[in-house]
C-alpha cells in the first residue's frame, strides 16, 4: 500500500477494517483511499448505475482534513479514511433530498447530514455520494423509472433488489466497501440477498432516522450493508447511541458488538423457521438456508404464528402510513410520481379507518407471541428472499406450476419479521450462478447475537460476499 | 352492474371525499391495488382479537 492513489485492483477490494487499520497506521492516505473509490465509481458505475450524486469534492477535502489530523498524532475513530455512500434518502448537506422521486428534487438543498452520516464522519468515515433507489422506498426491485435501475453487480440484466437498489449494487460491485440504506418492510434485506453482500437492519429504534426521508414511520429502520460481518458490526457501533431528533430512536446506551463477534456460539440455541418460512422458496432458497442450518448443526423447526395474517397486517399498515405520508403529494403532483407507485398509494388512501386499526391491534397480538418463542431460542433463521435476483423488468415468476407476480413476492420472508421490529442479519450464501440471502434473525436488541451468527458463518467459509466477475 | 362497479364507485366516493384527482386511465390498477390490500386487510379482519387488545403504538404523556 502507499501514500499514493492506488488504482490497482489489488487494493480496491480491502475491507473497510483493512483500509482502516492502513489509514490510522500512516501506510495509506485517507485521500488515497478516497480516490481509489471515486476512481471505481467512475470506472464501474456506468454499468451498475448504483450512484445518483457523487460528492467528491467534499469526500477529498474531508480526506485530506483526516490526513492531516493523523499527520498530528491525533486518533481520528475506527473507521479512519473509509469510503462510504448512502441510499439518496438521506440528508446530504448542500443536496436536495430525492428520496428516488422527481418531486422531491424541487425540495431545498438540505442544511445539514442525516444523523448518520454525522456519526459514521466523526468515527472518520468519508461520504463520497448518494445512491440510487426505489421511488420512496416503495419497492423490492431497485428499479426507478426516473434514474434508471441500479444494476446487479453479479449480472447487470438482473434486479439488485429494493429499494435500497444503489447501495446492495455498490458493495456488492465493490465500489465502496459500506453503504447505509433504509428498510421498511425489507429494503435492506432484499438487496443483500440479491447482490450478495451482508445487510443489517438492527431493531426498531435502535439507529436514528433523524434527517433521513420516511415512509412507513413506525417501520421505518436505516442499517449499514458491507461485504464482511466485521465491516457490518464497526459501521453500526459508529452509528449507535440515542438521538432526541428522532422520536423513535431508543434511549439505550450504545452496546458494541465488534467485541462479541468471536464468542463461541456453541450455547446458542437456534432453530431454522419452519411452515409459512418454508413456502413459495425456489430450490435456491432452500439450500441456502439447508446449508445454514447445516453449518450450524441446527435440528430444530420452530413455528411463528399467523404469519401471512402479520404479512398482510404489515402491508396493510404500509399502503396507509405511505397514503398519508404522500397525500398533498398525490394531490398536487400525481403525474409526477412513478405510475405504479402512485396507484398503489392513491389505493392506500381507501383504505378504511377500521382495518388499519385492526392491523395495529393484529400486530400487538403477533409481536407478544413471537416474543414468546424468545424465552427459548436465541436466534431463527429464514429466507430472506424466495428466489435469487429476477431478471429487470421481470414481471412474473413460476413456483410449484403457479404463475405469481415478482414485486409482490420478493418481501414475503422479510415483512413479517420487520413488522414487529426485530434485528436481522442478512448474510449471503454464495451459490453458483447467483448468491441468495438467508435472515438471521434475534429478540429486540440482541443485534449481538445475530452478528455472533453471522459471523461464525462467515469463517466456516458459508457466509460470505462473492466478488463478482468483471469488477 | 359488474362485479367492479361497487368499487369503483367507492373509489369514487373517497377521491371525492380526500380530493384526490384520479384519472379514468388510472382506475383500473387503482381498483386492482384496492383489490388486493381489502384481501389482505380481511385477512386480519376475520382474526378474532380480545376487545382489551390495545394497537401496537401506545401513546405515552
Amino acid at each position: 500500500m502507499s501514500l499514493q492513489p492506488d488504482r490497482d485492483a489489488s487494493s480496491d477490494w480491502l475491507s473497510a477494517s483493512q483500509i482502516a487499520q492502513a489509514v490510522a497506521g500512516r501506510k495509506l492516505s485517507a485521500l488515497a483511499a478516497t480516490e481509489a473509490a471515486l476512481a471505481r465509481i467512475a470506472a464501474h458505475d456506468g454499468v451498475l448505475n448504483s450512484f445518483t450524486d457523487i460528492v467528491a469534492e467534499r469526500a477529498r477535502q474531508r480526506a485530506r482534513a483526516i490526513d492531516a489530523t493523523l499527520a498530528g498524532g491525533e486518533n481520528v475513530g475506527p473507521l479512519a479514511g473509509v469510503p462510504f455512500a448512502v441510499k439518496n434518502l438521506f440528508d446530504i448537506a448542500g443536496l436536495s433530498t430525492r428520496a428516488g422521486s422527481k418531486i422531491n428534487r424541487d425540495r431545498p438543498a438540505s442544511l445539514r447530514d442525516a444523523t448518520l452520516i454525522e456519526r459514521m464522519e466523526a468515527a472518520g468515515a468519508v461520504l463520497v455520494g448518494a445512491l440510487n433507489m426505489g421511488e420512496y422506498a416503495y419497492d423490492f426491485t431497485g428499479e426507478n423509472v426516473h434514474d434508471g435501475p441500479s444494476r446487479n453487480p453479479h449480472d447487470p440484466t438482473r434486479m439488485s433488489g429494493g429499494s435500497s437498489g444503489g447501495s446492495g449494487s455498490a458493495v456488492g460491485g465493490g465500489l465502496v466497501p459500506l453503504a447505509l440504506g433504509s428498510d421498511t418492510n425489507g429494503s435492506i434485506r432484499v438487496p443483500s440477498s440479491f447482490c450478495g453482500i451482508f445487510g443489517l437492519k438492527p431493531t426498531y429504534g435502535r439507529l436514528s432516522r433523524a434527517r433521513s426521508f420516511p415512509f412507513v414511520a413506525s417501520f421505518d429502520h436505516l442499517g449499514p450493508f458491507a461485504r464482511s460481518v466485521e465491516d457490518l458490526a464497526l459501521s453500526y457501533d459508529a452509528m449507535q447511541g440515542p438521538d432526541a431528533e428522532d422520536a423513535a430512536c431508543s434511549a439505550r446506551a450504545i452496546e458494541p458488538v465488534t467485541p462479541l463477534l468471536a464468542l463461541d456460539i456453541g450455547g446458542l440455541r437456534i432453530a431454522l423457521a419452519g411452515g409459512y418460512f418454508e413456502k413459495n422458496l425456489f430450490a435456491e432458497a432452500r439450500e441456502a438456508v439447508a446449508r445454514v442450518g447445516t453449518t450450524l448443526g441446527v435440528t430444530r423447526t420452530v413455528e411463528l404464528p399467523e404469519v401471512a395474517r402479520a404479512r398482510a397486517a404489515a402491508y396493510v399498515i404500509t399502503t396507509t402510513e405511505g397514503a398519508s405520508l404522500h397525500l398533498d403529494r398525490l394531490r398536487t403532483r400525481p403525474n409526477d410520481f412513478d405510475p405504479a407507485v402512485r396507484d398503489r398509494l392513491l389505493a392506500g388512501a381507501m383504505i378504511p379507518a377500521p382495518l388499519i386499526d385492526r392491523a395495529q391491534k393484529f400486530r400487538r397480538w403477533y409481536r407478544a407471541r413471537v416474543l414468546e418463542l424468545f424465552n427459548d431460542i436465541d436466534v431463527i433463521i429464514a429466507p430472506a428472499t424466495p428466489c435469487v435476483a429476477p431478471q429487470l423488468g421481470q414481471q412474473t415468476f413460476m413456483l410449484d406450476g403457479v404463475e405469481l407476480p415478482v414485486r409482490a413476492n420478493i418481501g414475503i420472508h422479510t415483512q413479517p419479521i420487520s413488522f414487529i421490529g426485530l434485528p436481522v442479519v442478512a448474510a449471503p450464501i454464495p451459490l453458483q450462478p447467483m448468491p441468495i440471502g438467508v435472515q438471521i434473525i434475534a429478540a429486540p436488541w440482541r443485534e449481538d447475537l445475530a452478528l455472533r451468527v453471522a459471523f461464525a458463518l462467515e469463517r466456516a467459509g458459508v457466509a460470505l460476499a462473492p466478488r463478482p466477475k468483471g469488477f | 352492474m359488474s362485479v367492479a362497479e361497487p368499487l369503483d364507485n367507492y373509489i369514487d366516493a373517497v377521491a371525492a371525499a380526500l380530493a384526490l384527482p384520479i384519472e379514468p386511465q388510472w382506475k383500473p390498477a387503482v381498483r386492482a391495488n384496492l383489490e388486493v390490500s381489502l384481501r389482505l386487510a380481511r385477512l386480519v379482519d376475520e382474526f378474532p382479537l380480545p376487545d382489551e387488545i390495545e394497537p401496537a403504538s401506545v401513546f405515552a404523556a
